[in-house]
């Protein structure tokens, strides 16, 4: 049997150099990053009785305490819909001014999404330790907090729906000499509408979630009892707090997400 | 090609699925060494199930299916193993495993020659490697060794799996639609690829194809499936012109 | 001449006709629930000249803190951060496969008891506040970024088995099927066909989470795990504007640095 002709390997591919370079990069960025934060396996271990201890401690809820927190939860998820409606609101004129599809000034274009990309790098929970300090301890902070956040979040994803749209109809308005408004009134807007519910719910959902520990900054809702409960070590009560939360993110996801299917 | 003792034979196989759908309906026939079979149908005649069945990726409801003359029904752990060893198997969607190298991807054939912790750390040994090279030789990708087989076109990809299966030794290439996803120039060397093997190696081909001009260009042999029943079996110097309309025909128009 | 064309009658029920009627009702009710509900009397006076020095300082951060080779400064601070976040996702990523794997439906599974109990705990782990997390891991190691590193673990298995469990339910399985009819045993085939089936795609739903992890890391500070969030929750209850505006400044830097890198990476990745 002959040989056959091998094709070459270049230096770098022969000995993996991509690979074993990741590799180590990954390793002296683990090593450098574990001095940094001080991780110590022994430690954890030795303290693990501790963790274990307030486990227990959460394990044993304060049944009675359920009534004094179904009021904060309401007002959680009252923060929760506002605020995500407020975010949505203004979302949709800045997702319109970001679809490329619609908007063809580049430069306009560009500086929307650039503000955008700004809004959304910030935690919620900074906002909310800033919108406290503003508007002082209670639920506006929460819902500012919320619709902001909301708005950078919802404002994306509006105009990623806006840009996979059909530009059929929109060429036939836009023949027939119709206005902007006009054409995203009967064009776009019976095309995305399904969607832009969808994500609202969806964002709901995230809001939700996150407005629970707002109130741990003083920012309201049931957060400001979870704070109070590990302030006080009433770990039982933390449980609790934790438990009702879970469920009402359940019973809302199970809503939003029922109603979604139906939608889309 | 002279008639030799059967490789594979069919003895009343059926296959009913666990929904209740039959697959296979009374099958028997005999495929004798070195011969180039194919099988053709409509979808959903049972085809897929039938090549399958050969190498037990598709377990049978009853009847038996004898390799070699053993019934490979029991086999179980080490035996099935090996029974698949010799068995290569070729499918319509290439199969290879997309972001490695077109020399692991051929090399992976041979993994049931090795224990589990050296295929962990791809120990393969340095005799393998040059089969490997050969194997390539033979279906004309030796230049594409270090390749990414995701940068391949599908015809090229579908002769790496042909050289991944010739890393087994098989006996027998079970080929499942193999030229399906390709196109008519592309599939003209994938099918001389597999007759050639045929040919040289000796190895019995078994092919699925549903085109029927296919079927009589290559094969030795053609059987007809239609709803899991085997309803036309012939040697290539008996086909003749408009027999295989019939294998083609639906239910409805069979009654019509 | 004009021939009158009656337009065919819609044969549609009274509900179908009159159903989005209900929805503007019940609609109606949450929202007027929901501004009734709250109070809004948390008003401050001072909120116009709070937001006035909070503009301020924000136009006028506090250069100096960038850097002064304390430790303590914005810069080390923000590395300390992604560390965390690095770190935290890391091991999140590996504890997070077993996860997948449990959570992912299988191709021969009857009733989806086991699929269906992981995708349950998955869930409860990603509803656990990841703030409660790292308090309670502060009790357990002391406050500090182990803390923070800890929590962001713990709390990322809850999205990262989902995704991964979602990305092993939707895999080609083909490769596998090739391994397994060429002999291979069952840890063959999970070693040559699955995992570099596989692995892509967790990579980069790990990048993905890294991303999240970095904004959660640059706030589990503010309970005393670690990170910038610390010094700035410090910042602003002392009303240091200057400071909270250089740090919002480099969180926001450090976010969309992080941000694009990744995105790139994951680019490159599929």
């Amino acid at each position: 049997m002959s040989t056959p002709t091998i094709p070459r390997r270049s230096w770098a591919q022969r000995y993996h150099v991509k690979g074993i370079g990741w590799t180590v990069l990954m390793l002296v960025l683990l090593v450098a990053s574990a001095q940094m934060t001080g991780v110590n396996v022994g430690m954890f271990f030795s303290n693990l009785g501790q963790f274990t201890n307030l486990l227990v401690r959460m394990s044993n809820p304060a049944w009675d305490y359920t009534t004094v927190i179904i009021q904060p939860l309401l007002e959680t998820i009252q923060m929760a819909i506002l605020g995500t409606t407020i975010g949505a609101a203004f979302a949709i004129p800045f997702a319109v001014l970001s679809a490329s599809n619609l908007i063809h000034n580049r430069w306009l274009r560009g500086l929307t999404r650039l503000f955008l990309d700004l809004v959304r790098t910030l935690p919620d929970l900074l906002l909310a330790a800033i919108f406290v300090a503003i508007f002082g301890i209670g639920s506006t902070a929460g819902v500012v907090t919320l619709a902001i956040f909301s708005f950078g979040m919802v404002s994306k994803l509006f105009y990623e729906v806006i840009e996979t749209i059909d530009m059929g109809p929109l060429e036939a308005l836009e023949s027939v000499g119709a206005t902007k408004i006009t054409i995203i009134w009967y064009a776009v807007l019976p095309q995305i509408l399904n969607q832009f519910i969808s994500y609202f719910l969806y964002t709901l959902e995230i809001n939700v979630r996150a407005s629970t520990v707002l109130g741990y900054l003083g920012a309201g809702g049931i957060g400001v009892f979870l704070q109070r409960s590990l302030n006080e070590f009433n770990y039982n009560q933390t449980a609790v707090i934790i438990l009702a939360t879970l469920v009402v993110v359940l019973v809302i996801d199970g809503v939003s997400n029922h109603l979604r299917r139906v939608l889309l | 090609m002279e008639q030799t003792a059967p490789i594979i034979s069919f003895k009343g196989v059926n296959k009913v699925y666990s929904n209740g759908t039959v697959g296979l309906k009374d099958i028997s026939f005999d495929i004798s060494r070195g011969q180039f079979l194919v099988v053709v149908g409509l979808s959903g005649a049972g085809k897929s199930t039938l090549l399958r069945t050969i190498n037990r990726m598709h377990e049978i409801t009853s009847g038996e299916i004898t390799v070699e003359d053993e019934s490979i029904s029991d086999y179980k752990g080490k035996a099935l193993r090996l029974l698949r060893r010799k068995i290569g198997m070729i499918f319509q969607g290439f199969n290879l495993i997309n972001r490695s190298s077109v020399e692991k991807n051929v090399l992976s054939g041979r993994v049931s020659y090795y224990p589990t912790w050296k295929t962990i750390f791809g120990l393969f040994s340095k005799a393998d490697k040059e089969k490997a090279v050969h194997s390539l030789a033979r279906v004309n990708l030796a230049e594409k060794l270090y390749t990414r087989a995701d940068e391949l076109s599908g015809g090229q990809q579908q002769r790496v799996a042909i050289a991944r299966t010739l890393m087994q030794d098989p006996k027998i290439i079970l080929a499942d639609e193999p030229v399906a996803s390709l196109d008519p120039l592309t599939t003209k060397t994938v099918m001389d690829t597999l007759k050639r093997l045929n040919q040289e190696d000796g190895i019995t081909v078994i092919v699925n194809l549903h085109s029927v001009a296919l079927a009589r260009e290559y094969a030795d042999r053609i059987v007809g499936l239609r709803a899991g029943q085997l309803v036309y079996d012939q040697p290539i110097g008996n086909v003749a012109e408009g027999d295989l309309d019939q294998i083609y025909q639906t239910p409805e128009g069979a009654k019509a | 001449m004009q021939t009158t064309i009656t337009p065919p009658t819609r044969q549609r029920s009274l509900w179908q006709r009159w159903s989005w009627l209900l929805w503007v009702l019940v609609i109606g009710i949450i929202y007027f629930w929901t501004i009734n509900g709250l109070k809004f009397s948390g008003f401050q006076e001072s909120a116009a000249s709070v937001s006035k020095s909070i503009l301020h300082g924000l136009v006028h951060p506090t250069w100096s803190y960038v850097y002064d080779g304390s430790g303590e400064d914005l810069v080390s601070l923000i590395l300390q951060t992604l560390a965390i976040a690095f770190l935290g996702t890391i091991v999140s990523a590996l504890i997070s496969v077993p996860f997948a794997f449990w959570a992912a439906r299988g191709p021969k599974e009857r009733y989806f008891l086991r699929s269906g109990s992981g995708k349950v705990v998955l869930t409860l782990i990603r509803t656990f506040p990841e703030i409660v997390l790292a308090i309670m891991f502060i009790k357990a190691v002391g406050p500090g970024s182990y803390a923070g590193v800890l929590a962001v673990s713990v709390h990322s298995v809850g999205m990262l088995g989902k995704l991964f469990g979602e990305a092993i339910e939707n895999m080609d399985r083909g490769s596998e099927e090739a391994i397994t009819s060429a002999g291979g045993r069952s840890g063959q085939v999970f070693v040559l066909a699955t995992v570099p089936t596989i692995m892509p795609e967790f990579l980069s739903y790990t990048l993905y989470r890294f991303e999240i992890a970095v904004r959660s890391a640059s706030i589990l500070g503010m309970v005393g795990a670690g990170g910038i969030g610390t010094p700035l929750i410090f910042a602003i209850q002392t009303r240091d504007w200057s400071k909270v505006g250089i740090i919002l400044l480099g969180i926001v830097v450090m976010v969309l640095l992080i941000d694009s890198l990744s995105e790139q990476l994951r680019k490159r990745l599929i």
